[in-house]
Parts: structure tokens; C-alpha cells; sequence
């Protein structure tokens, strides 16, 4: 039995009208990403944080548009002042009131309470925390003393502060009065007959010499409101307060303008046409926290966002040229790159800041601080890949087949090497993000000209003030916190999503 | 392995000549400060410019600079915030503060940070090993002037433990001086603790499962023993170079805890130096920094040759 010459008739074709096929896939196919989101559902913390940072994200883009104020509208007075909103206050839930807790108020800061609830309308005490009580030696006989710890609307004890208009803008404020019925010019008190105290308008009662208010024999206190009409600053044609017979005098000419006492948060009302409310309080600068946390954190969010696509572009380029070639363009790079890595970031933004400045502004000059040492880390990694895979022999059989290098570098190792570049773009942001507010705290660069605010810069006016007004610390810092644990986790968890073997290795 | 150091050693003099020369070109193309108007000294202001090269090409006045340090450690003299002091003894003024802070900082968080990691890494997958990890992650994630705000808030304002600020002056190992120092430690500490521990946990986990601890344990060894001896052993080979390179840190401190707690260091030199764009304390200190750095940098890579035979014998190749 031979295998040569076997005639053609015995040759036949298995099948000639049927296709010849793999049988089908029962299950459906899962791609690469798809198989990656599904390792990443697994874990659960990554879930988590990229709901929270998820959160964040939509809180930095809406709250600038939900808050009732934006950054530019800043009030002199409400500087540093808790959360208050005052819907929530009547409610007496015991947050949202605006409260501040003053320590060992005597009897005489007590009466000022009474005096401008009584006044305004408006109590500023709202609860009493604790009550101090102290023996004194008084005129030879021991006397018992109460101090108390009140908590105290800011908002309302600001109470009355003294205004200068020109007639016509007092005649506008006494048409509003008349329109609303709000009362916010209030008689005004000559300061000669209340102990020639001129700096605090909230005094309205008779007091003695040393400020405290002097009660009559009811417990009332008796007010002191002028009648001289000498001295009047301007026709006042609106509405009185309760007890006026109409002899109160409501102004005093002040050198072309007219002075008078106004319910400051009545005057607020009239400025801006609705209460204050503040859902996050007030910083150093009068803003609005709410809204200035959101305006901060989108500069911040798409600050790091364009750095890491620019340091990524740069990185992969320069690592893969480095990778690929290797031998002594990979070491010159390297000199290059090492050189750059060891000037100091801090020395970099200032040389930035003072040379580029004027002519790439503030946002241009620190864009390229980041860019010139930024890329560096991207490129070591992408290098890395590239001597991982350029060794293969999907390498070789492309190179054979006349692949150029260029072609051989992007379309063939690059792809290659993709996951790992992008799942570490994920942990560059929180990276830049955290530069970025360093360097903005500590005012190396000023970047509130250009964003409005910045995290780092709110953090910075925030601190100065910390023991009195923690919330201006509390919120920006609490942010910037949910922030950088939510990306890394969110960085991590994709990591481990994309890259399964190395799970767990730098964690 | 010497041959090793001593080319690393001479790379990394020559990366920092690079740098300050680079710093160095930068900063002098910067427009001088304007002199005070009728100052009885610009005359001898102007003269010292002339002496140090003002007109002359970059190179020059590198050159200059360069032979003045070397010759006679002449960093030059503060032109704004000290005016007409010498730059070198202000800068060794404010060393012994920021070293000493940071050196409490380590002495403590180290070994903190290494057996939190150990132990973490010793009751691997329990709720303890969850709690060290997410506590690393979330410590390493926050910036630190958010810890420094919370600690300042507690122990300085609500307890009323601490001051707010550093002390003054310079009886640095009194008691009150001591307190005073006690919350920017607190707040360095946080992030070195996290740190070590992330390391050692993962070193020391990936050791545990490898297979020579199986043969220690077949051979007799108790688990304690075979951890001790073997295991500790070669995590470590990760974590003293850390060690080293903290240890060398500490000269450069941190210039945010610094500014908040108002520690009369570098940091804050540093600081008002750029604010007050005094050029000379700020070339030193950008020498300083880039220094520290590359010292860093150098004494890990090569004490990981010093530590671990494998890599020894990799360099000779």
C-alpha cells in the first residue's frame, strides 16, 4: 500500500454544500472592560467610594447653582459666621441656628441680649448651656453672683449698627419700610445720654457708667430714645415703633449724609431681598461656604483633570521612546529626567510664579510648574510596560512582517500597556489635587483672582480663625478629606480591576 | 559594591550642580528689589553687586557665587527680610527647631508605624488587619494641615493641653518647650505611621506566604521563630532604607506643619523668603532642599545594596 499516485477518483469531498463551523458560544462574550467592571463591583469600599466621589463631582458642578448667593456677593458684616438657616432655626432643632457659644455672660451682657430682642424683635439667645454661680464681696456683704454660657444667633446678635445714607437713599429705605412694614430704622439715641457710649448702637436703655443697664422698679428697661429735634438728620415719614407717640427722632445729620440706627438684619433683608441663609455659614470673607466649596473644588477637579491628561500624553510618549529603544537614549532621557525630579516642587512653582506670571498668568505658570516634573512618574511606568512586552513574540512577528517603529510602539506594545497607564491616571489626580491645595495654602500661588477660591485658599482663610469659627475649617477641610479617600480608593480599585495580578502588591 | 556608591555618589553631585546652576541662572533673571529710597547703605549695596557679578554674563556670576562658597562659605547677605545679615547664619538659626521636631516625630511613629504593620500583617484578613488598613488609607489620603487643624482644635482649644504655637526661643529640651512641640509631632507623625505601616504590612504579607516559611515550619521552627527569624528579616530589606531616607527628611520638615504651628524653622524661612522674594535665603534654600533630596534618594538606593546580598551581587553585573 503506497500514498503516492492515489488517482483523483478516490479522492472525495466531505462537504461541499454545508459551512463548516466552531460550534457557537453558549454564553454570552465578555470583553475586556466588561470583565473589569465586574472585578471591580466586587470590591465593595471602591463601590462606595466612587459613589461618594460620584457625589462630590455632581456637589462641585450644582452647588455654585443651587446656593442662593455666588462668591462675589459677600457680606461685610456675616464674617466667619455658623451655619444659619432660619427656617430650620424657628424650628429650634438645635443646628442650622447660627449658634455660637458665649462663655460667663454677667448680668449686664444679659440685659444687651434682652435689650435687642426687645428692640428688634429678633432674640439672640436661644438656649442657656450652663449657669456659673460666684460669691462676691459686695459693699461688706457676700453676694451671690450667676454668670451664664449662652448659645447666640450671630445673625440676630448683630442686632443694630449705625449707617450713614445720603436723603435719597433714606427716603428709598423708609418707601421700603412703608411698603414690606418692616421695620429697620429704628429712633435713634443720642450716645450723650447713655453714658456717651458712641460704639455701641444696640444700647437704647438708660445704663450707668460702666455700661450696664439701669432697670426701673418693674425690671424694664427705660428707654432712652432722643427727642431733640435739633439735630435731626432727615424728614421721617414711615412707620414707627411700638411706644412711639411721635416725638422719637429717627436720624442726625451727619456731614451731608444722615445717620441713623438700623436693624442690620432687617437692612439685610432690604439689601438683598430675602433672609440670610447660609446652609454652611459664612468664611473670613463673608461668602458663602455652600457655593464657595463648589466654585473651589471645580477648579480643583478640572485643574488635576487637565494636568493628568497632559503629564499622560507627555509621560507615555517619553517613556515609550525610552522603553523601546533602550540602551543610550534610555540612559540620556533618564539623566534628563532625573534631573528634573530632583528640583523641589515648591522651588519650581515659585520660579514659575515669578518668571511666568505676567505673561501666562497665574492658572498658565503653575499648569506648567506641574507639567515639568508631573510627567515623570508616568513615563517610568510606561517605560516599564515597554520592556515588559517588547521582548514578545507578537513583537517579533510584526517587526517581521515590516512594521515601522513607530507602528510597532503605538499600535502594537502601547495597547499593551494602556490599562496600567490609565488606572494610574486614576491616583495622579488625587495627587495634583492635594499639590494644588498645598501650594494654594500656603499662598505661594494666589489663584483667587482667576477660580474665585480654591480649597486651599477657603482652608488658609479658615485657619486663621479656627477656635472661633470651626466651621470655616471644618467644611473645606471635610471635602478636601472625602475627596482624596474616595479617589485613592476609587484609583486602587481600579487598579486591581484592570490588573488582577498585581492585586494586593502596593496596597 | 564601594565602586557602586561612589558613581552614585558623584551622579548625584553632579544632578545637584545642574539644579543650582539652573535655580541659580533663574533667580538672578529675576528683576532685583527695589532698594529703600535715600538708604544710606545703597552705595555699599551696589558696590557688593558689582563684587558678586550683577553685570556680568549668568556664567560669570555662578562662577563667582561658587568660589565664594567654597572658599569661604559665603551664601551672601539677606537683602529684604534681614536686611544685611548673613544668609548662612540665619539659615543654621532656624535648623535645631525643625530637626528636633522632626526627629521626636520619627523616633516614635517609626517604631509605631513597623509594629502596627507586623501586627496587621500577623492577623492578616481579621477585622484588625481591616481596621489598620482602612485607618492607612484613609491617614495617607488626608492632607496633613487637616489633621493639624483637628489636633489644633482638640488638645490646643477644647482641652486646652497644649499651646497653639511653638515656643520661642532656643532652650529646646525644657519642659514647656516641650509641650509646645508636642501637637506639630502629632500632626508630622500621623502621615510617617500610615506610611510604615502600609509597607511593612504589605512586605511583611508577601514574605508570610512565601515558600521558605513553609520549610521553617517543617523544620521545626514555632511560628513566632520562624516569623522573627526569617520573615522580619526580609521585609526589612524594604523598610530600613525607609528608615534611612526618613532619617534624612527630617532636615527638610515640612513647611505647612511648620507654618501652622509657627515653628521657627527652615520651613517658615523658606516661606517668607518666597513671600518676601529675599533671592539669597531663597537660593539656599533651594540648594538645601534639592540637597536633601538627592541625599534621600542616594542613601536608600544604596543601603538596599548595603542590606540585601541579591542586590549586591546584581550591581557587580
Amino acid at each position: 500500500m503506497t500514498y503516492e499516485h492515489i488517482p483523483a477518483e478516490k479522492f472525495a469531498f466531505v462537504q461541499e454544500d454545508k459551512k463548516l463551523r466552531d460550534k457557537a458560544l453558549e454564553t454570552k462574550a465578555r470583553g475586556f472592560f466588561a470583565d473589569a467592571m465586574l472585578r471591580f463591583r466586587k470590591n465593595k469600599s471602591s463601590v462606595v467610594a466612587s459613589y461618594i466621589l460620584l457625589f462630590l463631582i455632581l456637589y462641585a458642578i450644582f452647588a455654585p447653582m443651587l446656593s442662593p448667593y455666588s462668591i462675589d456677593q459677600t457680606d461685610k458684616l456675616y464674617i466667619n459666621f455658623p451655619p444659619f438657616i432660619p427656617q430650620v432655626a424657628e424650628m429650634k432643632l438645635g443646628f442650622l441656628d447660627g449658634a455660637r457659644v458665649y462663655d460667663s455672660q454677667n448680668d449686664a451682657a444679659m440685659n444687651y441680649w434682652r435689650g435687642i430682642t426687645e428692640e428688634t424683635g429678633y432674640n439672640p439667645v436661644i438656649r442657656t448651656v450652663g449657669t456659673h454661680e460666684t460669691q462676691v464681696k459686695s459693699r461688706g456683704k457676700m453676694v451671690t453672683r450667676y454668670t451664664y454660657d449662652i448659645e447666640v444667633n450671630t445673625y440676630y446678635a448683630t442686632g443694630i449698627v449705625y449707617r450713614n445714607f445720603s436723603y435719597a437713599d433714606y427716603q428709598a429705605l423708609q418707601d421700603w419700610q412703608n411698603e414690606t412694614g418692616i421695620q429697620v430704622i429704628y429712633p435713634y439715641v443720642n450716645p450723650a445720654d447713655i453714658g456717651g457710649i458712641a460704639d455701641r448702637p444696640n444700647i437704647w436703655y438708660k445704663v450707668d457708667n460702666s455700661g450696664s443697664a439701669v432697670l426701673d422698679k418693674d425690671g424694664n428697661l427705660i428707654p432712652m430714645y432722643s427727642t431733640d429735634t435739633t439735630a435731626i438728620g432727615a424728614e421721617y415719614n414711615s412707620i414707627r415703633i411700638p411706644g412711639d407717640d411721635g416725638s422719637y427722632v429717627y436720624s442726625t445729620a451727619k456731614a451731608g449724609s444722615v445717620q441713623c440706627r438700623i436693624c442690620y438684619y432687617n437692612y439685610y433683608r432690604y439689601l438683598n431681598g430675602r433672609e440670610p441663609s447660609y446652609l454652611m455659614g459664612t468664611n473670613l470673607m463673608g461668602m458663602d461656604l455652600f457655593c464657595a466649596i463648589g466654585v473651589g473644588a471645580r477648579f480643583s477637579l478640572l485643574f488635576a483633570i487637565l494636568v493628568s491628561a497632559i503629564n499622560l500624553t507627555i509621560g507615555a510618549i517619553y517613556g515609550s521612546i525610552q522603553g523601546y529603544y533602550g540602551g543610550m537614549i534610555d540612559m540620556a532621557l533618564d539623566r534628563i529626567s532625573d534631573i528634573l525630579s530632583g528640583v523641589p516642587f515648591v522651588v519650581v512653582t515659585t520660579l514659575f510664579q515669578l518668571h511666568l506670571a505676567q505673561k501666562v498668568g497665574v492658572v498658565g505658570s503653575f499648569l506648567f510648574a506641574f507639567v515639568l516634573t508631573g510627567w515623570i512618574g508616568m513615563a517610568a511606568l510606561t517605560r516599564k510596560q515597554f520592556y515588559r512586552f517588547k521582548g514578545q513574540e507578537f513583537i517579533l512577528a510584526a517587526r517581521t512582517l515590516g512594521a515601522s517603529d513607530r507602528r510597532l510602539m503605538f499600535k502594537h506594545i502601547f495597547p499593551n500597556a494602556i490599562g496600567t497607564i490609565i488606572t494610574s491616571c486614576a491616583l495622579v489626580i488625587p495627587g495634583v489635587i492635594s499639590s494644588e491645595t498645598s501650594m494654594t495654602y500656603l499662598g505661594i500661588v494666589d489663584l483667587s483672582e482667576f477660580a474665585g477660591t480654591t480649597i486651599g485658599t477657603l482652608l488658609s482663610q479658615g485657619n486663621g480663625s479656627a477656635t472661633t469659627a470651626p466651621h470655616a475649617m471644618l467644611w473645606p477641610s471635610l471635602f478636601l478629606g472625602l475627596l482624596m479617600i474616595s479617589f485613592n480608593l476609587f484609583g486602587n480599585g481600579l487598579r486591581d480591576a484592570f490588573n488582577p495580578t498585581t492585586r494586593g502588591v502596593d496596597d | 559594591m564601594l565602586k557602586y556608591t561612589l558613581q552614585r555618589t558623584l551622579y548625584m553631585i553632579l544632578v545637584f550642580f545642574i539644579i543650582t546652576l539652573m535655580c541659580f541662572i533663574l533667580i538672578r533673571m529675576l528683576p532685583l528689589p527695589a532698594l529703600p529710597p535715600e538708604d544710606v547703605h545703597t552705595e555699599i549695596v551696589m558696590m557688593r553687586r558689582e563684587a558678586l557679578g550683577y553685570n556680568e554674563p549668568y556664567l560669570v556670576q555662578f562662577w563667582i557665587f561658587l568660589k565664594n562658597i567654597f572658599t569661604k562659605w559665603n551664601w551672601g547677605l539677606s537683602e529684604k527680610l534681614y536686611y544685611g545679615q548673613d544668609v548662612w547664619q540665619i539659615f543654621v538659626g532656624k535648623l535645631p527647631a525643625t530637626m528636633i521636631v522632626n526627629l521626636y516625630s520619627i523616633i516614635w511613629s517609626i517604631p509605631v508605624g513597623v509594629s502596627l504593620g507586623v501586627f496587621a500583617a500577623l492577623k492578616k484578613n481579621t477585622w484588625i488587619d481591616y481596621f489598620l488598613s482602612t485607618a492607612t488609607m484613609v491617614v495617607i489620603s488626608v492632607p496633613s494641615f487637616v489633621y493639624a487643624f483637628l489636633i489644633q482644635y482638640i488638645f490646643c482649644y477644647k482641652l486646652q493641653w497644649f499651646p497653639f504655637l511653638m515656643k520661642g526661643g532656643s532652650d529646646y529640651f525644657s519642659l514647656p518647650m516641650f509641650l509646645s512641640m508636642v501637637p506639630p509631632v502629632l500632626s508630622l507623625s500621623f502621615g510617617v505611621i500610615a506610611g510604615f505601616t502600609r509597607t511593612t504590612r504589605a512586605e511583611l504579607t508577601e514574605v508570610l506566604t512565601s515558600e521558605f516559611m513553609l520549610l521553617a515550619r517543617t523544620k521545626g521552627l514555632t511560628k513566632a521563630q520562624a516569623t522573627v527569624r526569617h520573615a522580619l528579616r526580609n521585609c526589612f530589606v524594604v523598610i530600613v532604607p525607609g528608615i534611612f531616607g526618613e532619617f534624612i527628611g527630617i532636615l527638610g520638615g515640612s513647611l505647612i506643619i511648620e507654618g501652622i504651628f509657627g515653628i521657627p524653622g527652615v520651613g517658615g524661612l523658606t516661606l517668607n523668603a518666597i513671600r518676601g522674594l529675599d533671592y539669597n535665603i531663597f537660593m539656599l534654600s533651594t540648594c538645601f532642599y534639592t540637597a536633601i533630596g538627592l541625599a534621600a534618594s542616594l542613601v536608600v538606593d544604596v543601603s538596599y545594596g548595603f542590606i540585601d546580598p541579591r542586590i549586591r551581587m546584581g550591581s557587580k553585573k
